[in-house]
This record gives structure tokens, sequence and C-alpha cells, in this order.
């Protein structure tokens, strides 16, 4: 049954953000603090224990790609209601600050990620994917 | 006409469905004909969104792009962050949790790194432009880290709010530019791999940006992004408002 997927990935989500909300409150913080990231490891987590495999396998399956093949139309959709105008009113110093930082941001990623073990196999397989 | 209306506007989120499939056939049409598929078509989709969200502003003078027009108030539905990250962790499904493991570090220092170089850079900007007092510069900052950190602290310092209205178009420019940049720049940096991936996404941390710019850079490389940029909001509300405060302050005598 799809539904079951689609149940078991709604139930991540639910749980992540209210962990990341927890979280958030127990720092005293006014945001959700890596409720999304806690959630996408508590899916990988479910995947790969054996009482939630079935949900994760075949037809259940069906429900979790098929949401995940949804990512770019709501990507899309989202980038259609973000707040543009805005941006390009802030003027010249918002336009400075946030081109600036996001150069130095990008810069700083092969800086960084020399701090990480090299893949064991190539990454290839991450090449040419469309 | 009015019974069209009538049901655009019942059927919203349906009707989104829609929308948004055309833009993305139109998108890889572009894509094939014009550039012969060199410029990803789900990068010109993206482009063509913000694009279409300038001209929804400019109209209806809301802060919803398109979706402030009533009968595309739909896409502001499926564009939410509720549908956002329902997708981001579908995306998780099939991850490699050695992938994962093997950024390990690197992957956290990226986050501090990215709020602290974010943070620094803003408050740069900020001071050149002549800004003198703490609370502005700091909230100026907190708005080159994203557009929520910025009025988080602004909020908790008591910044004006033209200062705040500023440095939530900081972090929009920053959201926008990572969307629509990060394809053209991944081969320099190197963004071909989860591990680097990870480390782009606590660096960048603007969700909606590091969402959307590797979607259309490589969309495998998405769930290792999205998992860094989680956290980076939070620590950003953890770290400005409090400790980089306290720094700028104390600098400034």
């Amino acid at each position: 049954m799809i539904i079951y997927g689609v149940a078991l990935l709604s139930a991540c989500l639910v749980v992540g953000l209210f962990l990341g909300e927890l979280l958030g409150s127990l720092i005293g913080v006014q945001a959700n603090v890596g409720g999304v990231g806690i959630a996408m490891l508590l899916l990988i987590l479910a995947c790969n224990l054996p009482w939630f495999r079935p949900l994760a396998e075949g037809a259940p399956s069906a429900g979790i790609k098929f949401w995940s093949a949804m990512y770019i139309p709501i990507v899309v959709a989202m980038a259609a209601r973000q707040n543009v105008v805005a941006a390009l009113d802030g003027g010249l110093l918002a336009l400075a600050a946030g081109v600036a930082a996001v150069i130095v941001s990008f810069a700083l990623v092969p800086v960084i990620s020399r701090l990480s073990k090299p893949s064991v196999e190539p990454s290839d397989s991450m090449r040419g994917v469309e | 006409m009015e019974e069209l209306v009538k049901v655009l506007v019942s059927n919203q989120l349906i009707f989104a469905f829609a929308l948004v499939g055309i833009t993305i056939w139109f998108s890889y049409w572009l894509s094939d004909t014009f550039t012969g598929g060199r410029i990803h078509g789900s990068a010109i989709a993206i482009s063509l969104g913000l694009v279409i969200a300038w001209v929804g502003g400019v109209l209806e003078g809301g802060n919803k792009g398109i979706a402030d027009v009533e009968v595309l108030a739909g896409i502001g539905i499926m564009g939410g962050a509720m549908f956002r990250d329902f997708a981001i962790v579908a995306t998780a499904f099939g991850v490699d949790i050695r992938e994962l493991k093997r950024a390990g570090i690197a992957g956290v220092v990226s986050v501090f790194a990215g709020v602290v170089v974010s943070f620094v850079v803003g408050v740069v900007i900020a001071i050149a432009f002549g800004y003198d007092d703490a609370v502005a510069i700091t909230t100026i900052g907190a708005g080159a880290v994203t557009y929520i950190v910025g009025p988080v602290t602004g909020a908790a310092l008591g910044a004006s709010s033209e200062v705040i209205a500023l440095s939530v178009a900081a972090g929009l420019v920053k959201s926008i530019l990572v969307m629509t940049g990060t394809p053209a720049v991944a081969r320099f940096i190197g963004l071909d791999n989860p591990q680097s991936a990870m480390v782009y996404g606590g660096l960048m941390g603007t969700t909606s940006g590091v969402a959307a710019g590797l979607a259309a850079t490589d969309p495998k490389l998405v769930p290792y992004g999205a998992m860094t940029a989680t956290f980076y909001t939070g620590l950003g509300c953890l770290l400005v408002p409090s400790v980089f405060f306290l720094v700028i302050r104390a600098m400034l005598g």
C-alpha cells in the first residue's frame, strides 16, 4: 500500500520538526533547530531497520519516491512565491551584503571540503545524472 | 469567466500542479531548443519562477510573489514550507549513510564557518555603508546569514523597522543568488559529490537557496546539502543576537 510509505514519511517529518522545536526552545532560540535534518536521519534510519523496512520497499516505497520526485516542481513553486521585489528594493547595501556573503561562502566550499575523507568509490556515480 | 475563477480559486492547489507542470515543460523546451540542454531545464524553471514572483510582487504589492494573486494562491501552498520540507525529507530516501559519515567533521565545521563568515561579511558591508551602532550593524550582519536570522536578531535587539527590512532584503538577495548561481559555479568549487554538497549546504545555509541551487545542479546531491543547511538558521538565531552582538558591541567600544 502506497499510503504506508507516505505515512512513514509524514511521521518522520512531524517527529523531526517536533524535536527541532524542542531543541530550539531548549537552547532558547526562536527557530526550529535542524528539524528537517533530524527528519531525514529518521527516514534513513527507518529504511535500515528491519521493523520498518517493509514500509520502505515495494509498493510503499512508491509513496516516498513520488514525493522525492515532486521535489523540483515544489522548488519551482517556491521560487515563484519569493519576495523578489523586496530583495531588489533593498538597494545597494542589501545587494552588496547578499552578493558578498554568497561569493565568500562559495569560495570556502573547496577549502572545507578538504576536511572530509575522500570517497572510496570515485564520485563518477554522481556525475552525468540528469 | 466568473465560473472559471470560482473553480480555480476553490481548487487552488490542483491548479498550481498544472501551472507548475506547464512551466517546467516550457523550461525544458527552452533548455533543449536554445541551449542544447547545456543550461539545465530545472535551472531555467527556477529562474522563471523568480521572474514570475517579481511580476506578482509588482502587480499585487504583497510579499508572497505570484501567490498573492488570488487564483494563483495555490502556488503559495505548493511552494510553502510544509510541502518543501516534506519533499526535502523524501529525497533522503536512498541516501548512503557511509557518504554522510565521510563528510563528518567537515559538515559540522561548514555550518559554524558559514554562519561566522556570512555574518562578518554583512558586518563589514554595513560599516562600509556608514552604520556605526552595534544594533544596526549586528542586524544587517544577521540578514547576510539568512532572511530569518535577520528579523529574529533585529527583534531581539530592538532594531528599527528600516534596518530589519534591510536585513531581510540582504537575506533574500543571498537566497536568490544561491538559487541561480550554484549551477554556474558548481564545477569551480568541486560541487559534484555528497561530501562537498554537505559542506556547501552548511556554508550557504539558506534552506530555499540550497534546495533550489542543488536541484538545478544535480538532484542527487539535494539530501546531502539540505541535511547540513537545516541546522544553519537555528545556529544563526542562537549565536548572532547573543555572542556575536556582544563581540560587535565590545569592538565598537
